[in-house]
């Protein structure tokens, strides 16, 4: 009983939040009720028993993702006015995508309950002496090993494309280099002279 | 079934049983913190030759207990443009964040509230959160010094998180679970076992010289993580004022100072867990079984506390002695040094278990 309380809490807030975000007027609160999404979202895979998964869920959406949206859009000047200007011209629109993306999930999760893993004649072998981290472990670099590179290697190529965007070299900008000043010693640094008095030092 | 014998049991009885447990760590802790929150300010003092507070109390040992009162009965004040949700949201996320990572300490055997199988991962996910109450301190105030004070926290936090998510990936490697209770047991036996010194006694001495750095790292990680001096750049006094705190006053910013004590002390504890045999003793004597489990218990609390003071006094002594960095200069150490050097500890590790000597 005590997870059927925790299962419709955690649901509701996750739902609420989800609707918040689409309906707040500040985009910041938008961002704010993503997270508390994304953090009900984590609790439900406790919920399932899928503890791993929820702490990478806060760790990496949570902890990394929504952390640079809040970022982005707090230094964004947003013009609430004209964000809310043609509402009503892209409803439909917005609205037909919302339908068909609604039935394509009912289609989808019928289908996986019906016909996939859900329908629990082909489950596939538990370790039960082993947590859910290890056996996510050893499906991932066993069965799903060269997925699991290629996806490593999109994120690679994401990570060095974001980098060669936005990566400039101004000429003429002066630069720090540790190692040259660790390098710099008393006779690199400093010069000793004697000078004579009314004469001062010649460059 | 007697009803009486099974009510620990039941939904309520579970229930009860854990708010004392929960109370039982929040409570000392508490009291713990103004202790600590004295010595740090006692260690600052005398570092630079003077007594510190000396007037509260003998020693000054009650001047805490005097900031809390006055802190307390000061005047809350709002700024008049400030998102007031949000604004006093902030330190509440703060405080709430940095008492919930004690969930999962283990204090001693069997210590310990909720021990669940994936601790450390619980520990970083949190402290990972811990970079909201900031950002949203910052950007509630409505004003340009919190505002830029909490950008810099939001970049340095999630850059510090990266490196402190590789040396923990060193521990589990070594440790080969997440659970943090099971993490301390394996470190048993005396100090060549815990994993700053590779923690498999003289087997595991040659990957000591990754894990020696990796604990230095975790460290120096910890200090920014926390926005401790040498790294409290989101409250420069300097360039900032006070940072995202400059608008706080009264309890929402007493909430902010416990936050960060509790979040500083929960990362002394966490680098002893993790590195220093949590609370295992350094040496053993022989003859601890022979105690009443209760001593036992007790006797490992005694080292786990002592290992928490002294990595504080390390912080303390840092605050103390280290200039603060300067902002570009934190994130070269971050990307530039740390990032690089821990996954290569990442991979030295990993090689060390599949081809050293306790591979199996």
């Amino acid at each position: 009983m005590a997870l059927a309380i925790a299962f419709y809490l955690l649901a509701a807030v996750t739902v609420g939040s989800g609707f918040a975000v689409v309906s707040s007027r500040n985009p910041v609160h938008s961002v704010l009720f993503l997270i508390l999404s994304f953090f009900s979202a984590a609790g439900l895979f406790v919920t399932l028993g899928a503890e791993f998964l929820a702490m990478l869920l806060v760790v990496v959406y949570v902890g990394a993702v929504a952390v640079l949206f809040l970022f982005v859009v707090m230094m964004l000047d947003v013009d609430f006015a004209a964000l809310r200007q043609g509402f009503a011209r892209y409803m439909p629109l917005g609205g037909l995508v919302a339908g068909i993306l609604a039935i394509e999930m009912i289609v989808v999760a019928t289908a996986v309950s019906t016909q996939g893993a859900a329908r629990l004649n082909d489950t596939p072998t538990v370790h039960t002496d082993v947590s859910n981290a290890e056996t996510i472990g050893r499906v991932l670099y066993t069965d799903y090993v060269y997925f699991f590179q290629a996806a490593g290697l999109v994120l690679l190529v994401a990570m060095i494309g974001a980098i060669v965007l936005t990566l400039r070299h101004k000429p003429g900008v002066r630069r720090q280099v540790i190692a040259d000043q660790v390098a710099r010693g008393p006779k690199s640094g400093m010069r000793i002279v004697q000078i004579k008095s009314g004469q001062g030092i010649d460059q | 079934m007697d009803p009486t014998t099974n009510f620990w049991a039941t939904p309520g009885g579970w229930t009860l049983i854990t708010v004392a447990q929960i109370m039982a760590v929040i409570l000392p802790l508490l009291v713990a913190l103004a202790f600590f929150m004295l010595a740090d300010r006692k260690i600052w003092a005398g570092v630079q030759m003077r007594k510190g507070p000396n007037v509260v109390g003998p020693f000054g040992l009650l001047q805490s207990f005097a900031d809390l009162i006055k802190f307390v009965l000061k005047e809350l004040v709002i700024p008049d443009g400030a998102d007031k949700f949000v604004f006093l949201l902030a330190p509440v996320l703060t405080f709430t964040l940095a008492m919930v990572g004690w969930a999962v300490i283990p204090f001693a055997p069997g210590w310990v509230v909720s021990d669940i199988n994936v601790g450390v991962m619980y520990l970083f996910a949190i402290s990972s959160l811990g970079v909201y109450g900031i950002i949203m301190g910052g950007w509630a105030s409505n004003s340009k010094y919190p505002f830029l004070g909490s950008l810099r926290s939001a970049a340095q936090m999630v850059s510090y998180e990266v490196s402190i998510g590789f040396v923990i990936i060193t521990v589990i490697l070594l440790a080969g679970t997440m659970n943090l209770q099971t993490i301390v047991e394996n470190q048993a036996g005396g100090f060549w076992n815990w994993y700053v010194f590779g923690g498999d006694g003289l087997r595991g001495l040659p990957i000591a010289l990754v894990m020696i750095p990796m604990a230095v790292i975790f460290f120096i990680s910890a200090l920014a993580e926390t926005n401790r001096p040498p790294f409290d750049l989101p409250e420069a006094e300097s360039e900032l004022v006070a940072g995202y705190q400059v608008e706080y006053s009264s309890s929402p910013f007493l909430l902010f100072m416990i936050g960060e004590l509790v979040s500083i002390v929960l990362m002394c504890a966490v680098i002893s867990l993790l590195f220093f045999g949590g609370w295992q003793a350094p040496f053993v004597l022989g003859f601890e079984h022979t105690w009443p489990p209760t001593v036992q218990s007790f006797y490992g609390l005694m080292w786990f506390v002592m290992k928490i003071c002294f990595f504080f006094f390390l912080i303390a002594m840092a605050k103390a002695i280290v200039p603060r960095y300067r902002y570009d200069q934190l994130m070269r150490l971050g990307w530039k040094v740390f990032l690089p050097t821990s996954l290569v500890a990442v991979a030295l590790v990993a090689a060390w278990r599949v081809f050293g000597p306790a591979a199996a």
